[in-house]
């Protein structure tokens, strides 16, 4: 049986991540989003490297090595890079207001809590808080992406939902090497593709702001 | 005895009416009428606290010839009946001894003097009925003579509509509770009270009773969409109307909701507990909020009103909850919370409205941005606001905190409820009314200190004058059981036990013989407070530093101009307005709430004219539920209105018309 | 019997006597970290000394409650920081108050605080009194849910209780305890009108709130003004101390020798505390006011989030 301290020890990291989803609703400048999401990546490497301790499951330790150097290294610096050459507009602003956005953040969270933890009535406890605190960051990470007008902030919260699904399978007895490997490419296969993009956007448009690009898209009413 | 005593006292309430009526030409009949209701109340009062603290007294009944030939009227006083009692008979003595005073100032007392004792015997009424049809006939009672009072003066704009207003959403809270008896009484047909007790109904019919009665008293007492008629009713009345309104009539609503789900309905469901504490929270808040954006005295108590009575609902919800999850203790002290709230709001309130009323005689205004620096010209009148605004803000030691006090902790027993719905909504509520708490505190500092602290804004602040000593000795006397309520509580913790008693089943624990007077609501490990300590060690603690500083430092003062800054401007223009105060706050809540916005129109530079500030808030409630509604029930009217003007030949077309029906119908039937 | 009075007594006058000695410490280490030399550590009780001897100046519109406030804010902040735990635990009078009533009892200082700051009938006081009452509109249910969280989890509102539990073994490392721990520390930079929220040292006066609400006042009433600040900030502190690092704190009756290791231990975690505060001050810079609305509306977030997540652990 695992120990309770090292319960509440895992417990705590993916409670963390699910207050650090929750901060990057709060984060209104693009250099604070960005390392906000850097942060996002460690405490799930860091969870996923504590699973594997107390799980003794050391092809976890190669998840959280793939967790802290892509997504907590690599790729805000490149996303950090992208914005300086792209010269963005540097406040990202949401479509409702920040406290709304916070309220309705605490809704999904005890909507995901309420809905996973009677279902999953039959599993162990590590289980079923890993499941709840990942459906809820998975939510907070759409919650992102559709209130806010911003490109990169919506690729932000793409890929903290991906944090929340390495979570889920985690905590669900670990997931096999090679799911975990396709799926990191895959991510920075799209976030390439995504940069590339952004550029073309830049170019073309002068903005990424979402709400104008709108009226470039050729549908007349 | 006391039951007897107490329909005496409404038949000479009726009497001290007709009086009213008779005399109201003549020199005294102010004075008569308000002095033969003070004592008349007085002597209810007593009647009912002596019933209340002697619970063997309790339970009797009597039947009257009078109303339906085979019904009668039955009359019966119980706990729940004797507590409501005291807190509008209080209420009703209070606004008598201020009317003594105010009503001097009355033009037109013909139509007030009438109409005030039937209003307070219609409310005296309604809480020792025992059976549907005299809760219904006194209910009805007291919302028609509240509606001529309201109507007193007519020919204000504004009063009008909000007597169409109020009359159409007493009629339709009546309706409610009218289909919520017949419910009830089943069809069987039985409507005394103890005959429904004997049948409660099946969880459907109990669901649909329970809406009915939500929307039937809410509507009275302020709830949530339901609440739009009481900002505007409420202060067009005479002030000690409008504090009678506010303070005690909501209470009567408030006691016709607990009558009907605690004691007639049954058994409650789980889902009551957060539907009723929802509804409660969501009321509390929005009526702070309102009341923020109002720059009308009497407005923003109308709204406060609404606030404190999602207060009371919340604890009733929550009283719900745990007797649906049989936790008789809890739900014991939710429901002392909620009732010990309804109390302390009709002393708070009604010493607020008195202050208004205060405000209103000597000044003739009611906007706040008419008014400052009446604490030079009223230094009484705005002590005693002070401790009212106190008491209403929850602050220790005052008594609004120890009802808040007690629905805390009733909100921290959520942990043991079963259902996973209850146990994330009841904090969610707590996180509401801490939020209406907070606001609550926002308000009161605006209502007090732009009317009373500053400088005076108009010609008509800076020449105020003291009121009389009737409105006075009202107000003080309010004040003082305010400070009372707050650092002895126990006592009116244990008044209220054979209440929870009846209705629960369960008592807290007796507070009477606890150390300093503490009161320990669950158990002395788990919570306590002690008002009295408190407010010993407060005032102990400023006396010995003044005294300190005043001896061994420097005690020397002289007046001068005020700093400001090195830029003191004597206009008095410059101090903050009502509306400045509250724009942070309707900046943060309000932009979302009531999509408040601003707009500037600001001259160029060199044109002389003013600049002007609009801010435009809308009520959504009004704009989504009740517009709509209106629209539709005008256009069916308007079309409905081609029936007035048919030809002879259309009206027996129609009667043929319906006839033929009828018989076709019963063709098919058989 | 005796005894426990003068243990209270004692409390009381220790929280009043290290409330200065704390605020300079603080601005001695924010002078040492921005590289100057700073006040002297014992300033606080000079500047006091000094306002304490000079007379006052009232202004011509000051009404008898601009008078009175000083006193009661004063008497208010002292009598919550006497209840809070600070050495030992179950004092004679700690029942008397929980955490919901302290909470309360700065609600009504800052109350007369607000009022005062009206007065006059400067728009410096009113929009002191105005921002103050936004802040403290979000500020006090944050602070309140921090309060559920805790009482949840241990099971009483009150202090004693809550530090017993906490020091006991039932506890562990809860995620909803951290998250709680953020929130408080955001309402007590708030209440403190500390930075980010507000500049404690500032005298410009579209930045200021607290500033703001008193810059009528002088003399006396400004010193006692001042002391209630003071004694906010060691309230805030011993809160934090006692929930959340209730280490050494001693339980009432366990003797001299209990007590003074109390006290040593308070002083440690004031010192603490106070370093950190001192540390966050420099490293941050002042927020526009209306973010501090979305700052403390977080916190608010974060304390009923930290509320749902305790129904989330240790399930079976």
């Amino acid at each position: 049986m695992i120990a309770p301290l090292a319960l509440d020890v895992a417990h705590l990291f993916a409670g963390g991540l699910v207050l650090v989803s929750f901060m990057l609703l709060y984060q209104d400048r693009m250099t604070g989003l960005i390392n906000t999401f850097a942060l996002h990546a460690l405490v799930v490497s860091l969870s996923v490297a504590w699973q594997a301790y107390i799980q003794h499951a050391p092809h976890l330790y190669i998840t959280a090595a793939i967790a802290l150097g892509i997504k907590a290294v690599v790729i805000p610096i490149a996303l950090h890079r992208i914005i300086r050459r792209l010269g963005i507009h540097r406040t990202i602003e949401p479509v409702v207001g920040i406290g709304l956005t916070m309220l309705a953040g605490i809704g999904l969270i005890a909507l995901s809590i309420m809905v996973m933890l009677p279902i999953t009535a039959q599993a162990g406890t590590l289980a079923r808080e890993d499941l709840s605190f990942a459906l809820s960051v998975i939510l907070l990470g759409l919650l992102m992406m559709i209130s806010r007008r911003n490109a990169v902030s919506q690729v932000v919260g793409f890929m903290s939902i991906e944090n929340g699904l390495i979570l889920a399978a985690t905590g669900a007895k670990g997931m096999p090497l090679v799911v975990e490997i396709s799926v990191a490419f895959s991510i920075l296969v799209a976030l390439i593709v995504i940069g590339i993009f952004l550029f073309r956007i830049r170019e073309r448009f002068e903005t990424v702001d979402i709400h104008l690009l709108h009226e470039h898209r050729g549908e007349q009413p | 005895m006391a039951l007897e005593v107490l329909l005496w006292c409404n038949a000479a309430l009726l009497a001290a009416g007709a009086a009213g009526l008779l005399l109201a030409r003549r020199q005294g009949a102010t004075p008569l009428v308000y002095g033969a209701s003070l004592c008349i109340t007085l002597v209810a009062l007593v009647a009912a606290v002596v019933s209340l603290l002697a619970p063997g007294s309790l339970g009797a009944t009597r039947v009257l010839p009078v109303g339906l030939p085979w019904l009668g009227a039955h009359f019966r006083l119980d706990a729940l009946s004797a507590f409501f009692l005291v807190v509008i008979n209080l209420g009703g003595a209070a606004a008598s001894l201020f009317a003594l005073g105010y009503g001097r100032h009355e033009e037109t007392p013909g139509r007030v003097l009438p109409f005030y004792p039937a209003f307070l015997a219609g409310m005296n009424l309604v809480l020792i009925a025992a059976d549907a049809f005299t809760f219904l006939f006194a209910w009805e009672f007291m919302s028609l003579s509240s509606w001529a009072l309201v109507m007193a003066h007519h020919r204000r704009p504004g009063n009008a509509a909000a007597g169409y207003l109020y009359l159409l959403m007493a009629s339709f809270g009546t309706l409610a509770l009218l289909l919520a008896f017949g419910l009830l009484a089943g069809p069987s047909g039985g409507y005394a009270f103890d005959a429904i007790r004997q049948a409660p109904p099946s969880a459907g019919i109990a669901a649909v009773v329970l809406v009915l009665a939500l929307i039937g008293a809410g509507s009275k007492a302020g709830l949530v969409p339901l609440h739009v008629w009481l900002p505007l009713a409420h202060p067009a009345a005479p002030t000690h109307v409008s504090a009678l309104m506010s303070g005690v009539m909501t209470k009567v609503a408030v006691y016709g909701f607990v009558r009907i789900v605690f004691d007639l309905l049954g058994p409650p469901a789980w889902w009551w507990g957060a539907l009723v504490p929802l509804v409660g929270g969501i009321t509390a808040v929005m009526g702070v909020l309102y009341a923020l954006m109002q720059n009308d005295l009497k407005r923003l108590l109308a709204y406060s009103t609404v606030e404190n009575v999602g207060i009371i609902f919340i604890g009733l919800g929550l009283a719900l909850a745990f007797e649906a999850n049989e936790m008789t203790g809890a739900a014991a002290l939710a429901l002392t919370a909620a009732l010990l709230h309804a109390f302390n709001h009709s002393l708070f309130k009604s010493l607020l409205f008195f202050g208004a009323g205060a405000v209103l005689t000597s000044t003739g205004e009611r906007d706040m941005e008419r008014l400052g620096g009446l604490i030079h010209r009223m230094p009484r009148t705005a002590f005693a606001c002070l401790v009212g605004a106190a008491a209403i803000s929850a602050l220790p030691p005052f008594n609004g905190f120890v009802s808040e006090w007690l629905t805390f902790q009733a909100i921290l027993l959520s942990p043991a409820l079963p259902q996973w719905l209850l146990k994330f909504l009841v904090p969610a509520v707590g996180a509401l009314l801490a939020l209406s708490a907070a606001l609550s505190g926002a308000c009161f500092v605006k209502a007090f200190g732009i009317t009373f602290l500053g400088r005076p804004r108009t010609p008509v602040a800076s020449e105020a004058v003291e009121t009389d000593r009737f409105s006075l000795a009202a107000m003080f006397t309010l004040a003082a059981l305010c400070l009372l309520a707050g650092i002895l509580p126990g006592y009116f913790i244990d008044a209220l036990a054979p209440v929870g008693q009846a209705l629960t089943g369960a008592n807290l624990p007796r507070q009477e013989q606890l150390d300093w007077l503490t009161i320990v609501p669950i158990a002395q490990s788990r919570s306590s407070y002690n008002g009295l300590l408190l407010f010993f060690f407060i005032v102990l603690s400023a006396s010995v530093a003044a005294e300190v500083v005043h001896r061994f430092a420097s005690a020397a003062s002289r007046r001068s101009d005020a700093w400001d800054c090195g830029f003191p401007d004597s206009s008095p223009a410059t101090q903050y307005s009502a509306g400045s105060f509250s724009q942070p706050i309707r900046r943060v809540f309000g932009s979302v709430v009531f999509r408040a916005r601003e707009e500037v129109d600001l001259p160029a530079p060199g044109d002389g004219r003013a600049a002007r500030l609009q801010v435009r808030l809308r009520d959504v409630p009004w704009d989504v539920l009740y517009a709509p509604i209106a629209r539709l029930v005008g256009f069916i009217a308007g079309h409905l209105n081609r029936l007035q003007f048919l030809t002879i030949r259309g009206y027996l077309t129609l009667v043929f018309g319906a006839l033929v029906t009828l018989l076709m119908v019963l063709t098919v039937w058989q | 019997m005796i005894l426990d009075a003068f243990v209270q007594l004692g409390q009381m006058m220790v929280v009043l006597a290290l409330a200065p000695l704390l605020a300079g410490y603080v601005r001695k280490l924010k002078a040492l970290l921005l590289g100057r030399k700073g006040p002297p550590l014992l300033q606080p009780y000079r500047d006091l000394l000094r306002l304490l001897r000079k007379e006052v100046v009232l202004a011509h519109s000051a009404s008898w409650l601009f008078r009175v406030a000083p006193y009661l804010i004063f008497a208010a902040t002292w009598v919550a920081a006497a209840l809070v735990p600070t050495f030992a635990t179950g004092l004679l009078f700690s029942y008397a108050a929980d955490m919901i009533a302290i909470v309360a009892l700065l609600g009504s200082a800052r109350f007369m605080l607000a009022l005062a700051g009206l007065d006059v009938g400067t728009s410096f006081g009113g929009i002191g009194s105005s921002r103050e009452m936004m802040i403290a509109s979000l500020a006090e249910p944050a602070m309140l849910m921090v309060v559920f969280t805790v009482a949840l989890l241990a099971g009483s509102t009150q202090l004693s209780t809550i530090a017993a539990f906490m020091q006991g073994p039932g506890v562990g490392l809860r995620v909803s305890l951290a998250m709680a721990l953020v929130a408080l520390v955001m309402v007590a930079l708030a209440e403190n009108a500390r930075i980010p929220v507000d500049n404690p040292a500032t005298h410009l006066e579209l930045t200021m709130v607290h500033e703001a609400m008193i810059l009528e006042y002088s003399g006396r009433h400004l010193a006692m003004i001042e002391l209630a600040s003071f004694v906010k900030l060691l309230l805030y502190l011993s809160v934090i101390g006692c929930v959340f690092a209730p280490w050494g704190i001693a339980v009432s009756g366990q003797g001299l020798a209990a007590y003074l290791g109390g006290l040593a231990a308070y002083a440690g975690k004031l010192a603490v505390g106070g370093f950190l505060l001192a540390v966050f001050e420099t490293a941050i810079a002042k927020m526009r006011v209306f973010r501090v609305s979305d700052f403390l509306g977080a916190a608010l977030m974060l304390g009923v989030l930290a509320t749902l997540l305790l129904f989330v652990s240790r399930i079976a």
